[in-house]
């Protein structure tokens, strides 16, 4: 085992796990808030919205999610440029970049499986709540944002945790779309040096130490919901 | 000349259509996940027994192998177990006399993947195992049953329908995992859609084929999972 390469290739896996960090970030915030709408709208929508929602989420868990990479990638990327103006707009020099293609598919891949996890948990939440907030005369969006959506994430955060735990060990597949993630820079190391599991070994103290992290955040929000247990 | 082709003839099975390579992957990508999950059972039930009823050292040495093979992503375990797990073999070989030998690509891929997989399986099995009401198996144990007639005639039978949810998801994972594979270079579904679309450019159409491939194998297995659940759970009383 020699580790000695560490030393000069520190700030490579220093910006890699920052581009990891920032995958993971923008996937889960922004699939989040899709799959917010997702689930509402199952739960509560009219009854083509629902049928739309849940083919949504049937298709991208049904699909492995690096075909769904490489479809926007490959598929989506060589049509954009048909698209007039883009290639000469200011947005060209984002959507050319992998990491644009991996952020949005790993955002619609996260929140078709959020969306599940909250459907449940809307579900779960007690009837007599709810029908307690329209007692005291709340209309549909204020039982949503007072009652219906804090119980519903309340009941859904260990899930929770789980969902963003599985979408970090999702990143790498970024790599397969030239993005230099935490990954991919392990397999730079690995073709400059021919050192075979030493990159790979210190990667993945990354990613467990990132669990770790995100479960320890997790953990610490939990706490903050007073329950008696 | 590939853009005089129309979408029918690109996804024709006969060779100047791709889709006899795309149906041919589909069939090594079924073949691969059914051999890991089968793979992922036996490991599975292994270690799920091994970590209820073993030593202190046998369950703590398997609780590591799940926490490690659940903590890390599905990506870098697939190729350090693929190149450590061929490199391992060819120096065992080596330091036996034996000369090196290429190993099959099939076999790998399904090792790998079972080996994934298990870590998975132990803990739905396990969880299986401990939902089964002590009384029934302290019954059979005061019947006289030996372990194994106990584990045949009342484990079995009890722990498949706490199991078959879990185990429905990770056939779903590992079909959708098996896709992972295309990364070392074995030659299933997504390397072969990879290869049509690079081969053709006409990248949209192919992955989207290949998407309505992989959908359609996983509503088929919805659909079976939900049969076998139905056959596994007859006799029990319905959920409110």
């Amino acid at each position: 085992m020699d580790f000695s390469w560490v030393f000069n290739y520190w700030p490579l896996i220093a910006a890699g796990a920052l581009q990891t960090i920032l995958l993971l970030f923008i996937s889960v915030t922004l699939g989040f808030v899709l799959a917010i709408g997702l689930a509402l709208a199952q739960v509560s929508g009219p009854h083509w919205l629902r049928w739309c929602a849940k083919a949504y989420c049937t298709c991208l868990r049904g699909t492995p999610l690096l075909i769904q990479l490489w479809l926007l990638y490959y598929g989506v990327g060589s049509l954009l440029p048909m698209i007039p103006g883009l290639r000469s707009s200011f947005l060209w020099p984002i959507v050319r970049e992998g990491f644009f293609f991996a952020a949005v598919s790993f955002t619609l891949n996260y929140a078709a499986y959020e969306a599940e996890v909250l459907r449940g948990a809307l579900l779960a939440v007690p009837k007599g709540e709810l029908e307690a907030g329209r007692a005291f005369g709340m209309t549909r969006w204020t039982l949503l944002r007072r009652i219906w959506l804090p119980r519903a994430i309340r009941i859904a955060l260990p899930t929770i945790t789980g969902e963003v735990v599985l979408q970090l060990k999702a990143t790498p597949l970024a790599f397969t779309v030239t993005v230099m993630d935490l990954y991919a820079v392990a397999y730079k190391i690995r073709q400059d040096t021919l050192l075979v599991y030493e990159p790979l070994a210190v990667v993945t103290v990354f990613y467990i130490c990132l669990t770790l992290m995100i479960t320890r955040a997790f953990r610490i929000v939990e706490m903050q919901v007073p329950i008696r247990r | 000349m590939q853009t005089s082709l129309s979408i029918l003839e690109l996804l024709s099975p006969n060779p100047p259509g791709w889709g006899g390579v795309l149906l041919s992957g589909a069939v090594s990508t079924i073949m691969i996940s059914l051999g890991a999950y089968l793979v992922g059972i036996s490991i599975g039930l292994a270690a799920a027994a091994g970590k209820l009823k073993g030593s202190r050292a046998v369950a703590t040495l398997l609780d590591l192998y799940t926490t490690a093979v659940r903590a890390i992503p599905e990506l870098i375990l697939i190729i350090g177990l693929y190149y450590a797990g061929t490199d391992g073999i060819n120096r065992l070989l080596s330091a036996l006399g034996f000369p090196p030998i290429e190993i099959n690509g099939f076999l790998a891929a399904v090792l790998v993947l079972g080996v994934v997989q298990g870590a998975y399986m132990t803990e739905v099995l396990r969880g299986a195992i401990l939902a089964i009401p002590v009384g029934q198996i302290e019954a059979a144990s005061a019947f006289g049953m030996r372990p194994w007639l106990r584990f045949r005639r009342i484990v079995l039978p009890a722990l498949i329908p706490n199991a078959i949810p879990g185990m429905a998801n990770l056939w779903m994972s590992v079909t959708k995992d098996s896709a992972l594979i295309a990364v070392v270079g074995y030659q299933e579904l997504a390397l072969a859609t990879r290869l049509a679309a690079g081969n053709t450019k006409h990248y949209f159409l192919f992955f989207f084929a290949a998407a309505a491939i992989y959908l359609a194998i996983t509503v088929a297995s919805n659909v079976v999972f939900a049969s076998l659940e139905t056959h596994f759970r007859r006799g029990q009383p319905r959920a409110a």
